[in-house]
């Protein structure tokens, strides 16, 4: 038997972690000087996001809106189909092999062909990509959790004469919902970073991505991190709602 | 009496358990003792504390007051000298080892050479008459046949004392019957002391040489009734009035009251 | 028909569906597209719906298979094909390289996190954020440490860093799904290897780790998947040649002339991804006794 740890200590394990990692950042390059010059100082970081605050927002603004709309409308789409697949067998099977080689396969390698069938011009190619980076936990989550019904409950529903509607809405639904939340955190934060990946991939020269990777390119090292910090926060964000939205939703489910 | 002739002795052992609605006390003032070779039934309602007592023989849980000893060592120094065998409620078989895989889990991790595992898993599941399963797996057994192989399990390495946590409770009756029978020829056999927790009280009967009677609130020990069936433990014991008259002993001391029958009103 | 081949079939009728639904959509829609919110005057103004049906913008299906089979820049130079699988290979192999030492670092953290609960609470959340990082941040930090260890004299070839860029897109599952399976095991089955006395690492050998495969094995899927991700965007990061990311970029760049070309290297990174997860796919068939009771991914 392990002895029991104080319950404070979840809190203050990660954040001393977080401590050491950044104190180890801080010596190995202002103190020590062994860092490569491609890793800036966090004190230089956090200067440069101070001084670009405002295009550092904007550009997070473009990647945020491509991730939300591709979270959104594959998040849609995915439960549409998850819908049809649970009800209409043959197009389970259609749609199974499909997203699993979906799943397995590099997504954002087709931006530049997107980017061409879009214009260049259009930010459509990278919210594409984050919608079929999201499309699929998404769908494979919903499509288990319709399946998730008990069978003592589906007895229960018919020994009741209940009619297919009143027993997708008082059973289906409600079994499905949690599974639905955790699709939906695993989608999100594959949306964000869908997005921005892509934007590396071609397309307009505005976006997180973009800003990224022409900062590096012109050794500006600590303004391309303090990008990334912009990234990450987008990041976080998505992903902090959709957990908070999974545990308020699952508190209450059946297991 | 030599403490090599006690299995267990609890004196005054109580357990408390911490909980967030204030202390449980789950346990109190047990005495007890169980010579070598002796079948003990542990009997109560949920909250009797019997199972936490098993736990605390094991050394899974460790007392709060009073002193337990298995054969005269401290209960941690008797797991650590695997002095007993142990059989749970499920059959806590690992799904991806084979029935003698399972069987000679307790050899391999005391490093058991390889012919003398083969030898012994032979023996015990012939013990246990599972001869022709030796190389299925858990998910082609039944329940039934999931509790024999850990019952051979925790005979693998011929314990002097098994503590078996109500074994049986989640098989049906005509099963359950059947294996009482097989394990009350199996103690026998091996002379092993057995502590065993059951809520069934013709199951205590059956098996035991004495049924200690527990009760809840605070878990304690009420009654300790002797059963002197000896040697007679076989199916026809079931139909005897002798067995029915210690089957309302037993039922008696639970309830605290002489039981009224219809016939006597 | 047994499952497996109705299986194979409904995909086969799937791919088919998609191939119908494109060339239905080319030959019926608007050769504009659909473009929502457009000013007269203004090119490139509005959203764009639904892509422009041109030849340009969506080439029929067979000329995409075909352009496969035709020279790669005119003349006499090999079919397209050959390029393309040849990079292709190139940039599984990097990737493998990633995925093993992803693995590797995964398991390891999964092992620590398991015995260790302080661990676990302070490493775990990390590992979660480190995923909300992205890889365009790393990749010039890498490829630099990458040359310095090299001019200093230990050997660090270019695709060194690509692979370790995937690595640390292919460690996250692994880290995740082996600590899941490492605690899975049940209460009863702990307890059991504590009433025969066995230690730690007894206990982690004949129980957690075997308990631990069906969680793994989806895991690795998932890891492999993540490092032909990784190595497909560090190439491009990094602007390492020969692999299938950096063709990706420039037949990309000659859409307006052969908009077809572009869709080779495409349909290789798709194969690329199928035969990666195939490959590990392969590793649970031998491994077939310890995941009765398997947990799908």
């Amino acid at each position: 038997m392990t002895a029991a740890l104080p319950a404070w200590a979840r809190f203050v394990a990660p954040a001393a972690v977080g401590a050491i990692l950044l104190g180890i950042w801080v010596v190995l390059v202002d103190v020590v000087h062994l860092a490569p010059r491609a890793l800036p100082s966090p004190v230089a970081v956090g200067e440069q996001l101070v001084q670009h605050w405002d295009i550092i927002l904007e550009d997070m603004g473009v990647t945020a809106t491509n991730a939300l709309v591709g979270l959104a409308v594959g998040s849609i789409l995915a439960i549409v189909l998850a819908g049809l697949a649970a009800a209409i067998r043959p197009i389970d099977g259609m749609l199974a092999p499909l997203v699993a080689a979906i799943a397995v396969v590099p997504i954002v390698a087709i931006t530049p062909i997107l980017n061409t069938m879009f214009g260049a011009s259009s930010q459509f190619g990278r919210q594409a990509v984050a919608g079929i980076a999201a499309f699929v936990p998404v769908f494979i989550n919903v499509l288990r959790g319709l399946h998730q019904t008990r069978p003592v409950h589906r007895d229960l529903l018919r020994a009741s004469a209940a009619t297919p509607w009143q027993t997708f809405r008082t059973l289906t639904l409600p079994t499905a919902l949690p599974y639905l939340m955790t699709g939906l955190r695993i989608a999100s934060s594959l949306a964000v970073i869908s997005a921005l990946v892509a934007e590396y991939f071609g397309g307009p020269s505005d976006g997180i991505g973009t800003a990224i990777a022409t900062a590096a390119k012109s050794g500006r090292a600590a303004l391309a991190f303090a990008y990334v910090a912009g990234g990450i926060a987008i990041g976080l964000v998505f992903f902090l709602v959709t957990s908070l939205l999974e545990r308020i939703v699952t508190r209450r489910s059946p297991v | 009496m030599t403490d090599e002739t006690i299995a267990v002795r609890a004196a005054g052992v109580g357990k408390v358990f911490p909980t967030k609605a204030g202390e449980v006390v789950a346990l109190t003032g047990v005495d007890l003792e169980v010579a070598a070779g002796e079948f003990v039934s542990l009997i109560g309602p949920s909250g009797c504390g019997k199972s936490t007592l098993l736990r605390l023989i094991a050394d899974l849980d460790e007392a709060t007051s009073g002193t337990l000893s298995v054969f005269g060592k401290t209960a941690h120094q008797a797991r650590l000298d695997q002095d007993y065998g142990i059989a749970f409620q499920q059959a806590g078989l690992l799904p991806w080892r084979t029935v003698g895989a399972n069987i000679a889990l307790p050899l391999e991790l005391h490093g058991v050479g390889k012919a003398d595992r083969e030898a012994r898993i032979a023996e015990l599941v012939d013990l246990v008459g599972l001869t022709d399963f030796v190389d299925r797996h858990p998910d082609q057994l039944s329940g039934g046949m999931q509790q024999r192989v850990a019952i051979a399990r925790a005979l693998a390495e011929r314990p002097r004392l098994l503590l078996m946590d109500e074994p049986f409770g989640a098989l049906d009756e005509m099963t359950r019957e059947y294996l009482q029978s097989e394990l009350a020829r199996i103690a026998a056999e091996t002379g092993a002391a057995v502590v065993f927790v059951t809520h069934s009280i013709p199951e205590a009967v059956f098996l035991s040489d004495r049924v200690v009677v527990m009760s809840p609130r605070p878990g304690r020990i009420t009654d300790i009734l002797p059963v002197d069936f000896g040697d007679a433990r076989v199916e026809g014991l079931r139909e005897s009035p002798e067995y029915f008259e210690r089957v309302t002993a037993v039922r008696e001391a639970l309830h605290g009251a002489p039981v009224e029958r219809p016939n006597e009103r | 028909m047994s499952r497996r081949a109705q299986a194979w079939t409904w995909g086969a009728v799937g791919v088919l569906a998609v191939v119908a639904l494109w060339e239905l959509y080319k030959w019926l829609g608007p050769a504009d597209g659909v473009v929502v919110g457009a000013e007269d005057g203004r090119a490139g103004s509005g959203v764009i719906l639904l892509p422009r049906t041109n030849d340009r913008a969506m080439p029929h299906v067979w000329v995409m298979v075909g352009r496969l089979f035709e020279s790669t820049s005119g003349g006499s130079t090999p079919p397209l094909i050959v390029p393309v699988v040849s990079a292709a290979v190139l940039t599984l192999g990097v990737a493998a390289v990633g995925w093993l030492i992803g693995v590797v670092v995964g398991f390891v953290f999964a092992l620590v996190m398991q015995r260790w609960r302080l661990a676990e609470w302070g490493i775990l959340p990390w590992i979660v954020v480190s995923q909300t990082v992205p890889l365009i941040a790393f990749a010039p930090l890498v490829a630099s440490f990458g040359s310095q260890l090299d001019r200093s004299g230990v050997p660090w070839p270019q695709w060194l860093s690509v692979a370790v860029i995937a690595s640390y897109l292919a460690f996250f599952p692994v880290a995740v799904g082996a600590l899941r399976g490492l605690q899975s095991p049940d209460r009863a089955h702990v307890e059991l290897m504590r009433t025969y006395a066995a230690g730690y690492w007894p206990t982690l050998v004949k129980l957690r780790l075997p308990a631990a495969v069906p969680h793994l094995l989806p895991a690795l899927r998932l890891a492999a998947a993540n490092a032909v991700v990784g190595a497909v965007v560090a190439e491009v990061s990094i602007g390492m040649r020969g692999g299938i990311g950096r063709m990706l970029i420039q037949l990309a760049g000659q859409g307006s002339s052969d908009p077809a070309a572009a869709w080779g290297p495409t349909f290789g990174a798709v194969a690329l991804g199928l035969v990666a997860a195939g490959s590990v796919a392969l590793i649970g068939v031998g491994l077939k006794n310890y995941r009765r009771g398997e947990v799908a991914a």
